[in-house]
Parts: C-alpha cells; sequence; structure tokens
C-alpha cells in the first residue's frame, strides 16, 4: 500500500494542464479527493509496470471528465506530465473517456455508463479464481447509478460473496432519480457500504481501507466542484 | 444425433477440463448441460442470473485478467441486448470471448418474436473482427469451438435445431465446393446446405458450403466462381452477407441475389421446420427462389 503524501495542490495543477472538455469539469474535480486517497494511500499499483500481476485493479466506470484521473495517474508517474496538455487533442493518448489500450495504468476502458461495476465483478471472480488476494476497485457517479446494468450487478455481487470487490460511488447530487440515500440502499443488497465526506482525505482511507467479508461499498458526497 | 447446442456445450466442458484458463458465465440457460463445469472449479464458472448484460460484462472482467470466457444464453438476449457489451467490453478493448448462442432466427418459433433473432449475424458483424461461425451440424460446431475458444476475439457461433445431415470437414475461414457447375455459384451457409443440395439438384451450378462468415473466404470463392450470377443462401435476415461477398467479388461483374429470412417481423408461430416452409426456406422455397433469380 502507498504511503505517499496527498499533494492535492499538485494534482489540481496537473488536471488543470487537461482543458479542452469544460463540459465534464464538475463531474471531473468530483473525483479527485477519492482518486488521490486511492492512488495514495490505498492501492497496491507499480506505475513502473502498469501490468504488475499484484496490483490492485481500478476501474474509472464514470469514464466522463478523466481530467482528474489523468492528473492522478501522471503524479503517481504512469505517464509524464506533458501528455496532460494533449487531453482530447487529435493524436493524444488522452481522450474524454479513458482507453486502456493507449494510457498506461487504465484498466478498462470505459465511457457508456453502466459497464464499469459488471466488468469489475468479473475481475474480482477472476482474481479470486486465481486465488489472488488484490482488489477489484470501481468508481461510479451517483447519476451513473440510474443505468440498470449496475444493479444487475448489485444484486449479484453479494451473492457471490466477493469480499474482493469494493465499489466507490461519488454522490454529486448529479442523478435525476433521487437515490438517497446511496449507501442504505446498497446495504438492502448485502453490500457492506458506508458514506464519507468526498473531500475529508482520512475518512475516505479508513473507508476506503476497510475490507468485510462480502462486498464493499463507499458513498462519498461531494457538495462542492473544487 | 446430438444436437449442435448440446455439443457446443459439451465441447466447453472438455475444453474447460483441459484449459484452467477457460471461464465460463451464464445467464439461467443450459445450466443443467454445464453441470460439469460447476463441479470441476466453481471459480471459474459463474450463473448471473437473469442478466444479459451484466453476464456479458462479467466474463469481460475475466477475459482483462487472461481467461478464454464463453458465455451462452438465447441468441436475441446476447446478440442484440447485449450488443452494446459485447462491442464496448471486448470489441473495442479487444478481448476475447466465445458467444453461444441457441435459438438461431426462428427456432424458438412458438415463443414468437422477442425470441426471433434473424438480424443476430448482421448485428454482430457492426464489431470489427468478430468471428463468426456457422455450423451446420454438431461435429462442426465441436470443430470449431476447439479452434476458435482461445483466439483473443469475439467469435459468435450460432447454433441451430435444423440441421445438415452429415458433418463436412470444415476449416476455419474456408469454403468448401460441395458441387462443381457452370451457370451460377450458389453459397450455402451452415444449416442450409442439405435443403440447398437438393433444390439445386436439378440444376447446373457450383454450391459452396460456408461455416465461417467472418473472415470470409474470398479466395475460394473468386476460385471457383461459376457463371454471373451468386446467390447466398442464409439462415437469417436475406442480404446479411452482402458486405463480404461483394467485397470478395468487387473485380468481378456478378448479379448477387440473396435467399434467406425475410425483413419483416415473423408473426406466425410453429416449429422452426414449418416455419421455413412458410418463409419459403424449405429446399422447395429456395428452388423457387433460385430458379426465379438466376432464370
Amino acid at each position: 500500500m502507498s504511503t505517499l503524501t496527498l499533494d492535492r495542490d499538485e494534482v489540481v495543477r496537473l488536471a488543470a494542464l487537461a482543458t479542452g472538455d469544460e463540459k465534464h469539469e464538475a463531474s471531473s474535480y468530483s473525483t479527485l479527493d477519492a482518486l488521490l486517497v486511492l492512488y495514495g494511500r490505498v492501492l497496491h499499483v507499480d506505475p513502473s509496470d502498469p501490468g504488475w500481476e499484484q496490483r490492485d485493479r481500478f476501474i474509472l466506470s464514470k469514464g466522463h471528465g478523466p481530467a482528474a484521473y489523468y492528473a492522478v495517474l501522471s503524479w503517481r508517474g504512469f505517464f509524464p506530465e506533458h501528455w496532460l496538455p494533449t487531453f482530447t487533442r487529435q493524436g493524444s493518448r488522452l481522450g474524454s473517456h479513458p482507453d486502456r489500450l493507449l494510457v498506461p495504468g487504465v484498466e478498462a476502458s470505459t465511457g457508456s455508463l453502466g459497464h464499469g461495476l459488471p466488468l469489475a465483478v468479473g475481475v474480482a471472480l477472476a482474481l479470486r479464481a486465481k486465488g489472488a488476494d488484490q482488489r477489484a476497485v470501481v468508481l461510479t457517479g451517483d447519476a451513473e447509478l440510474n443505468e440498470g446494468s449496475n444493479w444487475e450487478a448489485i444484486m449479484l455481487a453479494p451473492q457471490l460473496g466477493l469480499a474482493n470487490l469494493t465499489l466507490v460511488v461519488i454522490d454529486n447530487g448529479s442523478s435525476t432519480v433521487d437515490l438517497a440515500p446511496i449507501h442504505e440502499r446498497l446495504a438492502v443488497f448485502g453490500w457492506h457500504a458506508e458514506q464519507v465526506d468526498g473531500r475529508d482525505h482520512a475518512a475516505l482511507e479508513a473507508a476506503l481501507t476497510a475490507r468485510h467479508d462480502g462486498p464493499d461499498a463507499v458513498v462519498a458526497t461531494v457538495r462542492s466542484e473544487s | 444425433m446430438i444436437a449442435m447446442r448440446a455439443q457446443a456445450i459439451d465441447t466447453v466442458a472438455d475444453l474447460f477440463e483441459r484449459d484452467p484458463r477457460v471461464a465460463v458465465v451464464l445467464a439461467e440457460i443450459s445450466l443443467e448441460r454445464f453441470a460439469p463445469v460447476f463441479a470441476r472449479d466453481p471459480a471459474r464458472a459463474v450463473n448471473v442470473g437473469i442478466m444479459e448484460q451484466t453476464m456479458v460484462g462479467v466474463a469481460a472482467g475475466y477475459a482483462l485478467e487472461g481467461f478464454h470466457p464463453v458465455i451462452h444464453t438465447i441468441t436475441p438476449f446476447v446478440a442484440e441486448r447485449g450488443l452494446e457489451q459485447l462491442k464496448l467490453d471486448f470489441g473495442n478493448q479487444e478481448l476475447g470471448v466465445l458467444v453461444i448462442g441457441v435459438g438461431g432466427s426462428y427456432d424458438y418459433g412458438s415463443e414468437g418474436t422477442t425470441h426471433h433473432s434473424p438480424g443476430d449475424v448482421q448485428a454482430l458483424l457492426t464489431i470489427p473482427a468478430t468471428q463468426v461461425l456457422v455450423p451446420g451440424v454438431a461435429a462442426e460446431a465441436d470443430r470449431l469451438v476447439r479452434d476458435t475458444y482461445a483466439n483473443d476475439r469475439i467469435t459468435y457461433l450460432r447454433t441451430q435445431i435444423v440441421t445438415n445431415r452429415e458433418a463436412r470437414p470444415v476449416e476455419l475461414g474456408r469454403l468448401l465446393v460441395e458441387r462443381r457447375g457452370s451457370r451460377a455459384t450458389v453459397i450455402a451457409v451452415g444449416p442450409m446446405l442439405d435443403r440447398t443440395l437438393a433444390a439445386t439438384a436439378d440444376m447446373d451450378v457450383t454450391v459452396l458450403y460456408a461455416t465461417t462468415l467472418n473472415p470470409f473466404d474470398a479466395d475460394t470463392l473468386g476460385r471457383e466462381l461459376a457463371g454471373d450470377d451468386v446467390v447466398v443462401v442464409e439462415p437469417f435476415f436475406a442480404g446479411t452477407l452482402a458486405a463480404p461477398v461483394s467485397e470478395a467479388l468487387r473485380d468481378r461483374p456478378t448479379r448477387l441475389h440473396f435467399v434467406g429470412v425475410p425483413r419483416a417481423v415473423i408473426r406466425d408461430y410453429g416449429t422452426a421446420e414449418q416455419l421455413d416452409h412458410v418463409l419459403g426456406l424449405d429446399a422447395a422455397g429456395i428452388h423457387r427462389q433460385i430458379a426465379s433469380a438466376i432464370g
């Protein structure tokens, strides 16, 4: 596990280099602190070897607004800072939705909402089949939970006893359908779910580090855009 | 004679036993036949319930971790309902999966329109590099599954109830020459072969047998081309193979004709054989259509 100093100002600076996708700016910045804590304190990863077999797997299901994601990956050293200003430009590796075949450290290509959680369930099953103790962590948005495929996987994961799966929901209040309280809804389906302040690094780290005997969910509430 | 679907499942069970990288993800369908894989290693076999989109996504998770997933259900529920998952989770990410569909076109004739899928192959061919296999009998399904299960691309195996009588020595990506003639070329796809041979028994035509639709064997078609007319007899929507056949013949002046499932909602009920007759896809109907096409 990493124990890096969480240099939020540096990640904000890096994210600001990735311009050109202003329509997704709010979405991007809502994930920033959770991503910073995950990559700085929680996930086992090796930026010098993105395919390291012992790594934890992270899937950004909410693929839109990936500026913060790219900033965090660059901060950790998966790719150089000078890639960031190329964001969304012709010839760049960094599009408005991440492509695992183009960006080191990206586990799954995402963008169409509702795909990441079923994928993560499969990754968790596969890790279990290998006898590996790594985790699969997947991040969705609250509005993304409108997609029915998420609820298929939400029903399934507890049934499969996937203790190596963690769902992070960034709740920035963007869902048209009122899902509150999301963590209680998830708990009904059998998840170990808790709600934390999505800007509180200590609370995020504690929640994201916790492991139980079934799938975990951390609902990170974010109501400010910066 | 073992059914094509049962054979495909048994072949997967055998591969599951031999290759620890094979994983099976199901959505309630064919659980009994797949029982040996659950007994062998439940960590690589999962029934997700009636969740076809999640079946595809979970399988892609296995593929991301280096497994060779196999998924299976009634054709429209994977080829159409799960199409975006197949496109994005597998196609765009260059991951492999073997998709075994059962009930192609109107095999579940008594179930009505919700269970029909004559557009399955056309839909799946919109995903680049997807391999499409349409065997005519169980033994051919066995051969094609063994050749493709670990090819790291989307491979769709279309199984049907009505089959040919005898297996041919099929090869992946190859057209077989069944008969040589001079007036026209007829391409029979999978289970359409026996009835096409019967329909053309009194015609001076070349008959080619197709079980791999993508990649399409342009070399054999070009070499064996007879006459100026090419008729494709398809077990799915007529014209599904228009693109690959046209591409294969781009330098040859030919008239193309397609005999297949009419592009309309099928409101009738009955067995697959009965609907074949109603839709003009039994031997008599195929004879009529080929005769009309080539004059």
